[in-house]
């Protein structure tokens, strides 16, 4: 029991696994969505001490994950063009395309650079005004203000050689996709802190309400994790289904005001294909109208064969929590974070890599 | 790129007509966007996603939640070179997990 060792609040961390379990009278599945969140749950050991009471599976709160490998394949046709410079976040560079990845890209001649802010990629764009400096702008609800607000300063600056490759992806359409998905079995969600620091958990309610599940908004230390599964378990005991916030510290209902606003201003909702999952109803964020110069796609039209995913890797599987990773015939042997068949083994939020750093061995397959 | 890295901001200025800052990430300090932040001023506590800061923390839970990222190698790039021409992805160095492995 690592966080024994390792925390100060391991006396708390402990009262909490007790009431759990006390308070659990019989096996609830949860998920947390978040992939930040799957790490510390793995890491410290926490799904283990938990069962067989609680069952945790991991949802698809992986932005890297998530991104279709169209859209890698796009970034990566980009990178290799003389006329342009590609920007991304360096856990976008290993992450597999169809063929190769932008590392790959960047050997073969592409001009492939790494920012830590997409304000980074626009000043990189003023500074080399005879390229097109696309920034490839993936996240869920936490990188969509960053990058709402480089367009909106790309714009007001008149800096006409920068674009966005949108990539972006919503939490609550994915929890609806989960819950409607064939052989669900999700009962209650711990909702991302940090994305709804930035949207607060209005737009949970009706989630809540209308498929019956309890949703927590969860910080992402044991103590909250562990904080957040007990509410979720209270609420599932107690036979209620509503929206309630363990993460009172950083989130309020109506989330970061300013940020929202930027974001709207900028961004429409539209529908948009999840890696591994497929296409979900209005669960990404294109440009809106008056930004859509900025958009890459449209100033580099899509060319070439549709993309194509390994066929060994359940990636898709593993995002929507119907197998844990280590259940996966490729996990640790033909896919581990050296030479990853698929994304969730390469980010540092995928579920997989959090299974492979924490030592978890594979499972053997029941006869 | 979901958690966030909380940092100390050290200083608090305008560029091309935004509200930026200087935050300190424990003696690493990188240039954040603090138009979603108009609350802070020097001194305060942010949480730091991709240069931009979405919400505060106290100073205890700063450095709790640096260390548990620190250990889950999730603190973004914050030790990335923040040159005006960004870093050449074979120069590329991530910041792994303190340890990996069983």
């Amino acid at each position: 029991m690592r966080f024994v060792d390792e925390y100060r609040d391991d006396r708390i961390a402990l009262a909490l696994v007790d009431e759990i379990r006390r308070t659990a009278t019989r096996t609830w599945t949860l998920m947390e969505v978040c992939g930040g969140q799957t790490h510390t749950l793995i890491r410290q050991g926490i799904d283990e001490l938990l069962e067989p009471e609680i069952q945790l599976v991991h949802g698809p709160g992986c932005p890297v994950c998530v991104t279709p490998l169209a859209l890698i394949d796009e970034a990566i046709a980009i990178a290799k063009r003389p006329d342009a410079i590609l920007c991304s976040f360096g856990d976008m560079l290993r992450v597999p395309g169809s063929q190769e990845d932008l590392l790959m890209a960047r050997a073969a001649g592409g001009d492939v650079r790494v920012v830590y802010s997409p304000l980074d990629a626009l000043e990189v764009a003023r500074r080399n005004p005879e390229k097109t400096v696309v920034f490839f702008a993936v996240g869920f609800e936490t990188t969509a203000p960053a990058n709402a607000m480089a367009v909106r300063q790309a714009k007001l600056l008149g800096v006409e050689n920068f674009a966005l490759l949108v990539a972006h992806v919503l939490v609550p359409p994915a929890i609806v996709a989960i819950l409607v998905s064939p052989g669900n079995r999700v009962q209650g969600f711990l909702a991302p802190g940090h994305v709804c620091a930035v949207q607060g958990w209005r737009e949970y309610e009706p989630l809540a309400r209308d498929y019956g599940v309890p949703i927590v908004v969860t910080g992402f230390e044991p103590v909250d994790l562990l904080e957040g599964i007990l509410m979720t378990v209270r609420q599932l005991e107690e036979g209620r289904h509503e929206v309630e916030n363990q993460y009172v510290r950083t989130v309020v209902r109506d989330g970061n005001a300013p940020a929202r606003a930027v974001i709207d201003e900028v961004f429409e909702t539209c529908d948009r294909a999840w890696r591994g999952i497929g296409v979900i109803p209005k669960s990404g964020l294109r440009l809106r109208e008056a930004y859509r110069a900025f958009d890459a796609e449209l100033r580099f039209p899509r060319e070439g064969a549709p993309a194509s995913e390994s066929e060994l890797c359940m990636a898709g599987e593993v995002l929507i929590g119907r197998v844990k990773p280590d259940e996966c015939p490729a996990y640790g042997t033909l896919c581990t974070p050296e030479s990853p068949l698929g994304a969730p083994m390469v980010s540092s939020e995928g579920a997989c890599a959090a299974y492979f750093l924490a030592g978890r061995r594979r499972v053997e397959a029941p006869a | 790129m979901c958690l966030g890295v909380p940092g100390k901001v050290v200083d608090v200025f305008e560029e091309d007509g935004i509200r930026m800052g200087t935050v300190d990430f424990g003696g690493i300090t990188r240039k954040a966007c603090l138009e979603y932040a108009p609350e802070v001023e020097v001194g305060s506590w942010v949480v730091i996603h991709v240069g931009f800061a979405i919400s505060t923390v106290d100073e205890e839970e700063a450095r709790r939640s640096y260390e548990l990222l620190a250990e889950m190698g999730n603190l973004e790039d914050i030790d990335l070179p923040q040159t005006p021409e960004g870093v050449r992805a074979e120069d590329y160095r991530p910041a792994g997990p303190a340890e990996a492995g069983g």
